[in-house]
C-alpha cells in the first residue's frame, strides 16, 4: 500500500536532476583520465564552479552567462593543476587533494559577500507537447536544459573519443605516452587541454548546485559530490555512455531511499542512507568481475608522469 | 626557452633545501594574502609557523599537540605509502579509520567497567583488525573480482561514516544518559584510556605506534624481500609478475597494512584525544594523511618530516583565527599554498632548468 | 600537568584587571560561520554583543573545529590567552569543555545545547525549539491541504525529536486528518540531498515542508512547486517568498549579553538556562501574507500563551507512539522527558531511527 504513493516517472525525473551535478563533473573528468591523468581535485573545481558561477550569475543577471564563468572558474584551478603536474611534474594524487583543499579555502573566502542571496532563476526548457506524453513526458520532458545539455554532452564525448581524430589521439596519449611522444604527438599539449576540460566540466557541475539544484551559495556547499564523481568514472569503466548509467543510477538510489523513508518502509534508515554507496560498490562488483583485467579499461598510463627525455 | 632536464642523480642539495624554500615562499604567497585580507602578514605567518613551537604563551601547551595532531596522520602515511608504492590505491583511509575506532571502542564498552589490563591491548588488536578488515572488503573485491580498490575504498568511507552516526546514536551510545548520542567517556574508563604516557609530553599510545611503524616501514622497504617486492611491482609489474610476485598477494598485503594503521590510528583516537564516539569523530585524517605520505616522498622518514609541518599549520592556524581574527577558509587557501610549493619545487631534486635555444617542447 | 596549573594561575591573573576593563570572550564552532544556519546564528549574536559592549568586550571566534582534541586544543589556547569567557557553540564540544573548564577553574565556558556539567564554571544553554515548532505545527495543520506534511530531519537526537513530536501534536490538534511524512538525511547539511528530499515529501502529497537542516535548498524546492514550507534557524523568505510562512529564527544575542554583562559585574555562575519565547531567545520570521489574519492571530496567542507560561506545547493527555500513557490529562513534560526525548508520539506513522 505504502508503495503506491511513489510514481515512477517522478522517480526517473528526480533522479536525472539529481544526477546531473555529478554526472557534468564525472564526463570531464573522464576525458582527463582517458589522457592519463588522475586529477583528485574534483571536488575542488566543483566548488569553484558553484562559487564563480553564482556571482557571475548574480552580478550579470543571467544564469547562462554564470554557467559559462563556472566552466572558466574550474577551468582556472584546473589549469594551477596543470602547471604543477604538466610543467612543473609533481605527483598526480597530492596535486589534487591540495587543489581540493585550495579550492574549498578560496571560494569560502571568495563568496563571503554571497551568502544568503538568490540568483537569478534558470527558467525549465518548454518542450510543448514532449511533456504531455504520458509517464514519459514527465519522466523525461519536463528538466531544465542543463539537464539535456549534460547528456548531449555525454554524446559528445562518446564520438570525440571514439571516432574523432583527436580523441584518438587523447587516448594514444593516455594509453602510452611514450608511445605517443615518438609518433609526434604533443603529450603536454593535450594532456594540458584534457585538464581544462575537466576543469570547466566539474565546473559546470558545481554551478548546476548552486544556481539550479539548490539554487544558493555556501561554502563547501558541493559536500563531498566531486569524490562521487571521480568514483563515477572508474565505475564507468572510463566509458561515458556508463558513466551516464552509473550516475542515474547512483542518483536514482538516492532518490529512491529517499521515497522509501518518505513512505515509511520499514527498513532502518540507517542502511537506506548508506545504500547509494553499497548498491554502486555491487552493481561495479557485478559488472566486473569475470572479466579479465585488460578489459577493464583503465588508461595505461594513467597517473604516470610523463617527461621527454630527449 | 627553459626546459626541464632530468638529473641523472636525484640532487641531494634540493632534496633538502627545497622545503625550506617552499615554505619560504608559501610565507611570502601567503603573506600577500594575509596583507589583501587586512591583517598583519608577518603575526600572521609567525602565529602559524613560530608560536605553537616557540611562544611563551602557547609554546609549552602547543609543542606536545604537536604530537597529538600529528601522530594519526602519520600513522595513517606510513601504511598508505607502502601501498601507493606499489601503485595500490587506497583512497579509503579514512573509512578505514573509522571502523578501527569502533572496533576499539567496542571492546571497552563491552567491557566497561570492569578493570583489566589486558583491555587495552585487546583495543589496539581490535583497532587494528577492524581497519583491516574494512580494507579486506576493496582487497577481496579487487582480488576475487576485479573490482577498482579506488571506487570501493573511497564508497566505503561514506558506508563507515552512516555506521559511525548509527552507532553513536545506537549501540554504542552511552546507557546512562538516555536520548543523547555518544557513547561513554573513554578517559573515564581508566582500563580503555589511552592516557599521556609522560605528562605534558603528548606522548600517548598513539605516537609510539607511529614511531614504530615508521621504522618497521623503514625496515620493510629497505631490508626485506617484501619491500623489494612492493617497489617491484610499482616500478615494473610485468617484471615482478616473472619475478614470482603475486599481485593478488600483494593487494591483500598493501591494503591489509594500510587498513590496520588506519584503523589503529582511529582505536588511539578514540580512546585518547577524541575521547568518545560521536557522530562528527572522523575529522578527514584519513584524507590527509594521503597528502602527507606523497609530501614524505612515501619515505617513512619524509613522513614524519610532512606529518608535523601539516600538524604545525593546523594548531597555527587555529592560533592566528582566534588571535588575528582570520578567517578559517584563508588557513586552507595558506594550506593549499604550502603544499603546492612543497609539490612544485620537488622537480628540481629531480630535474634542472635548462635555458636552450630554439622553440621545441 | 605542573606547567598547565601554572598557565591557569596566568590567566586567572590576566582575567582579573580584564573584568574591570575589557572582557575577552572567544567563540567556537563546528561550521563556519557563513552557513546561514546554526553557526550562523551563534555569530550574529556574537556580533550583537560586540556592538552592545563596544570597546568593553573583546571578541574571537575559531570556526571548523571538530569535536575532541581539536576543540579541547582551542580552548586550551583560548584560556592560556586569556580569555575570560569561551562559548562552545555545538551539542559535540561537551566531554572537551568539561576537560577543558576542569583545568581552567577561572575561565567561564558556556556551552550550548550540551548537558554535561561536571565543574561549577560551566553553564549550559539550550533553547525550547520545541516551542516555535509547536507554532508551525499549528499553522501547517491549518494551511494544509492535502493533509500531509513533509519533515526533513537531520539526525534523531532528542532536540529534533521533540521538534517533530511538537509539530505533530500542534498540527493534529487543529486538524485530525493530518499525517506527517518525515525523511532523515543522517546530515546537518547537505544542499542538494535537502532538495531531494523536499521534492520526494512535495510528490508523496505534501503540501507543506518543515525542516530541522541548515540548508535554504528545501524553501526553494517549494517555491518552485507552489506549496508551502517553514525556514530554519534564520529568515528565509528571500529563497520562497511565496511559500515561505515563517521560520524558527534563533536569536541568542539576548542571552549572549546578559551573560556578558554577568562576567562584568562578577555575579556570573554556572547555570542550565532552557530558554524560550519567554526570554526573546527564539522568535518567528514575520507571518507571510497569504497566512490569513485569524489564523495569525491564533498563532500570536499561542506565542504569547507559551511565553507568558501558561500553555505547555506538550500537556497531556500524550501518549507514545506504542500506545503507552506518556503524559496524563492536564499534566505538562518535564524538562527531563524533552531533554532526552527518544519516542514519537501517538499518531505518527513511521518508525523512529534507533
Amino acid at each position: 500500500m505504502i508503495l503506491g504513493s511513489i510514481n515512477p516517472a517522478v522517480l526517473l525525473a528526480a533522479l536525472m536532476v539529481a544526477a546531473t551535478p555529478i554526472l557534468l563533473a564525472a564526463i570531464g573528468e573522464l576525458v582527463v583520465e582517458k589522457a592519463g591523468v588522475l586529477n583528485l581535485g574534483v571536488e575542488g573545481m566543483m566548488i569553484m564552479g558553484a562559487c564563480i558561477g553564482f556571482i557571475v550569475a548574480v552580478n550579470t543577471g543571467s544564469p547562462l552567462i554564470g554557467f559559462l564563468g563556472a566552466a572558466l572558474g574550474g577551468m582556472a584551478l584546473s589549469l594551477l593543476f596543470a602547471l604543477l603536474t604538466q610543467a612543473l611534474m609533481t605527483n598526480q594524487v597530492a596535486s589534487g587533494l591540495a587543489l581540493t583543499l585550495f579550492g574549498l579555502g578560496l571560494t569560502a573566502l571568495l563568496g563571503q559577500s554571497y551568502v544568503g542571496i538568490t540568483p537569478p532563476r534558470t527558467p525549465k526548457l518548454d518542450l510543448g507537447p514532449l511533456s504531455d506524453i504520458p509517464f514519459l513526458g514527465r519522466a523525461l520532458f519536463t528538466h531544465d536544459i542543463v539537464v539535456y545539455l549534460s547528456i548531449a554532452l555525454v554524446a559528445a564525448v562518446w564520438w570525440f573519443l571514439k571516432y574523432s581524430r583527436a580523441g584518438m589521439i587523447l587516448r594514444a596519449v593516455g594509453e602510452n605516452h611514450d608511445a605517443a611522444h615518438a609518433l609526434g604527438y604533443h603529450v603536454k599539449r593535450v594532456r594540458v587541454l584534457a585538464i581544462m576540460f575537466g576543469g570547466a566540466c566539474a565546473g559546470l557541475g558545481g554551478a548546476y548546485l548552486s544556481l539550479i539544484r539548490v539554487p544558493q551559495w555556501t561554502e563547501g556547499m558541493t559536500v563531498g559530490a566531486g569524490w562521487i564523481a571521480l568514483a563515477l568514472v572508474v565505475f564507468a569503466s572510463w566509458r561515458p555512455w556508463r558513466a551516464l548509467a552509473g550516475a542515474y543510477l547512483f542518483g536514482g538510489v538516492v532518490v529512491l531511499q529517499l521515497n522509501l523513508q518518505a513512505a515509511g518502509v520499514k527498513i532502518p534508515v540507517e542502511y537506506l542512507s548508506m545504500s547509494p554507496y553499497l548498491i554502486t560498490i555491487f552493481v561495479l562488483v557485478l559488472i566486473s568481475s569475470g572479466k579479465a583485467r585488460g578489459s577493464l579499461n583503465a588508461p595505461g598510463s594513467l597517473n604516470r608522469p610523463f617527461h621527454a627525455s630527449n | 626557452m627553459i626546459r626541464l632536464e632530468r638529473r641523472k642523480e636525484p640532487s641531494k642539495f634540493w632534496r633538502i633545501a627545497n622545503p625550506f624554500l617552499a615554505v619560504v615562499l608559501t610565507m611570502l604567497a601567503g603573506g600577500a594574502m594575509f596583507a589583501a585580507l587586512g591583517k598583519d602578514p608577518v603575526a600572521a605567518i609567525r602565529l602559524i609557523f613560530f608560536d605553537p613551537i616557540f611562544s611563551q604563551t602557547f609554546g609549552s601547551y602547543s609543542r606536545p599537540q604537536l604530537l597529538i595532531k600529528s601522530a594519526p596522520l602519520i600513522l595513517i602515511a606510513i601504511g598508505l605509502a607502502i601501498g601507493f608504492k606499489a601503485n595500490i590505491w587506497n583512497i579509503g583511509a579514512e573509512g578505514q579509520y573509522i571502523i578501527g575506532a569502533l572496533f576499539g571502542a567496542g571492546v571497552a564498552l563491552a567491557f566497561f567497567p570492569a578493570p583489566g589490563w589486558y583491555i587495552f591491548p585487546l583495543m589496539v588488536m581490535a583497532g587494528a583488525f577492524g581497519g583491516f578488515l574494512w580494507a579486506m572488503i576493496p582487497a577481496i573485491l579487487k582480488t576475487r573480482f576485479n573490482t577498482n580498490e579506488i571506487l570501493v575504498s573511497l564508497l566505503l568511507v561514506y558506508v563507515a561514516e552512516r555506521i559511525l552516526a548509527a552507532m553513536a546514536l545506537g549501540l554504542m551510545r552511552n546507557p546512562d544518559i538516555p536520548g543523547f548520542p555518544g557513547s561513554r567517556d573513554l578517559r573515564r574508563y581508566e582500563a580503555a584510556h589511552n592516557a599521556e604516557l609522560i605528562a605534558n609530553t603528548g606522548i600517548h599510545w598513539g605516537v609510539v605506534a607511529a614511531l614504530i611503524a615508521v621504522i618497521f616501514a623503514y625496515v620493510m622497504m629497505t631490508r626485506h624481500m617484501l619491500g623489494y617486492q612492493v617497489q617491484l611491482a610499482g616500478q615494473a609489474p610485468r617484471a615482478a609478475r616473472f619475478g614470482g610476485v603475486s599481485p593478488a598477494r600483494l593487494v591483500v598485503i598493501c591494503l591489509g597494512i594500510s587498513g590496520a594503521l588506519a584503523g589503529l590510528a582511529g582505536m588511539f583516537e578514540v580512546s585518547g584525544p577524541g575521547g568518545q564516539v560521536r557522530i562528527e569523530f572522523a575529522s578527514g585524517y584519513g584524507f590527509t594523511a594521503i597528502i602527507v605520505a606523497f609530501l614524505g616522498r612515501l619515505n617513512p622518514f619524509g613522513i614524519v618530516l610532512a606529518g608535523l609541518l601539516l600538524g604545525l599549520t593546523y594548531i597555527g592556524g587555529e592560533l592566528s583565527q582566534m588571535i588575528l581574527q582570520l578567517p578559517g577558509a584563508a588557513i586552507q587557501v595558506f594550506q593549499g599554498m604550502l603544499l603546492f610549493f612543497l609539490l612544485a619545487l620537488d622537480f628540481q631534486t629531480n630535474y634542472r632548468l635548462r635555458l636552450t635555444r630554439g622553440m621545441r617542447i | 600537568m605542573k606547567k598547565l596549573l601554572t598557565a591557569a594561575a596566568l590567566s586567572a591573573a590576566l582575567a582579573t584587571p580584564a573584568l574591570a576593563e575589557t572582557t575577552k570572550v572567544g567563540f567556537i564552532y563546528i561550521g563556519p560561520v557563513g552557513d546561514f544556519g546554526w553557526t550562523a546564528g551563534h555569530d550574529r549574536a556574537r556580533q550583537e554583543l560586540q556592538d552592545h559592549f563596544g570597546d568593553a568586550v573583546e571578541t574571537s571566534i575559531v570556526e571548523n573545529v571538530d569535536y575532541g582534541a581539536d576543540a579541547e586544543r582551542v580552548m586550551t589556547q583560548m584560556a592560556i590567552s586569556g580569555t575570560d569567557v569561551i562559548f562552545a557553540a555545538s551539542f559535540g564540544y561537551g566531554p572537551d569543555v568539561n576537560a577543558v573548564a576542569g583545568r581552567f577553574p577561572d575561565v567561564a565556558f558556556q556551552h550550548a545545547t550540551g548537558y554535561i556539567q561536571e565543574h561549577p564554571n560551566i553553564s549550559l544553554y539550550d533553547a525550547r525549539f520545541y516551542e516555535g515548532r509547536a507554532v508551525l505545527g499549528h499553522i501547517a495543520g491549518k494551511m494544509t491541504e492535502t493533509n500531509t506534511i513533509g519533515y526533513i530531519a537531520s539526525y534523531p537526537i532528542p532536540a529534533v525529536v521533540s521538534g517533530i513530536n511538537s509539530a505533530f501534536l500542534h498540527a493534529r490538534a487543529v486538524n485530525p486528518d493530518v499525517n506527517f511524512r518525515i525523511i532523515w538525511t543522517y546530515s546537518w547539511f547537505d544542499p542538494a540531498l535537502e532538495a531531494d528530499a523536499a521534492e520526494t515529501l512535495i510528490e508523496q502529497g505534501a503540501d507543506v515542508i518543515m525542516q530541522h537542516t541548515d540548508s535554504t535548498a528545501a524553501v526553494r524546492v517549494a517555491e518552485d512547486a507552489g506549496v508551502m514550507a517553514f525556514g530554519q534557524a534564520s529568515d528565509m523568505t528571500q529563497f520562497g517568498p511565496t511559500a515561505h510562512l515563517s521560520a524558527i529564527v534563533d536569536r541568542w544575542a539576548p542571552y549572549y549579553i546578559s551573560r556578558i554583562q554577568a562576567v562584568k559585574d562578577g555575579t556570573w555562575e554556572a547555570q542550565n538556562s532552557w530558554m524560550g519565547f519567554a526570554d526573546g531567545i527564539i522568535e518567528m520570521a514575520p507571518w507571510n501574507d497569504r497566512i490569513p489574519a485569524d489564523l495569525q492571530a491564533e498563532a500570536d496567542n499561542l506565542i504569547a500563551a507559551i511565553a507568558a507560561g501558561e500553555y505547555h506545547p506538550f500537556t497531556g493527555p500524550i501518549n507514545r507512539q506504542d500506545g503507552t500513557a506518556w503524559l496524563a490529562e492536564g499534566e505538562t513534560a518535564p524538562d527531563a522527558d524533552l531533554a532526552t526525548m527518544n519516542f514519537y508520539v501517538e499518531g505518527i506513522t513511521q518508525e523512529l531511527p534507533n
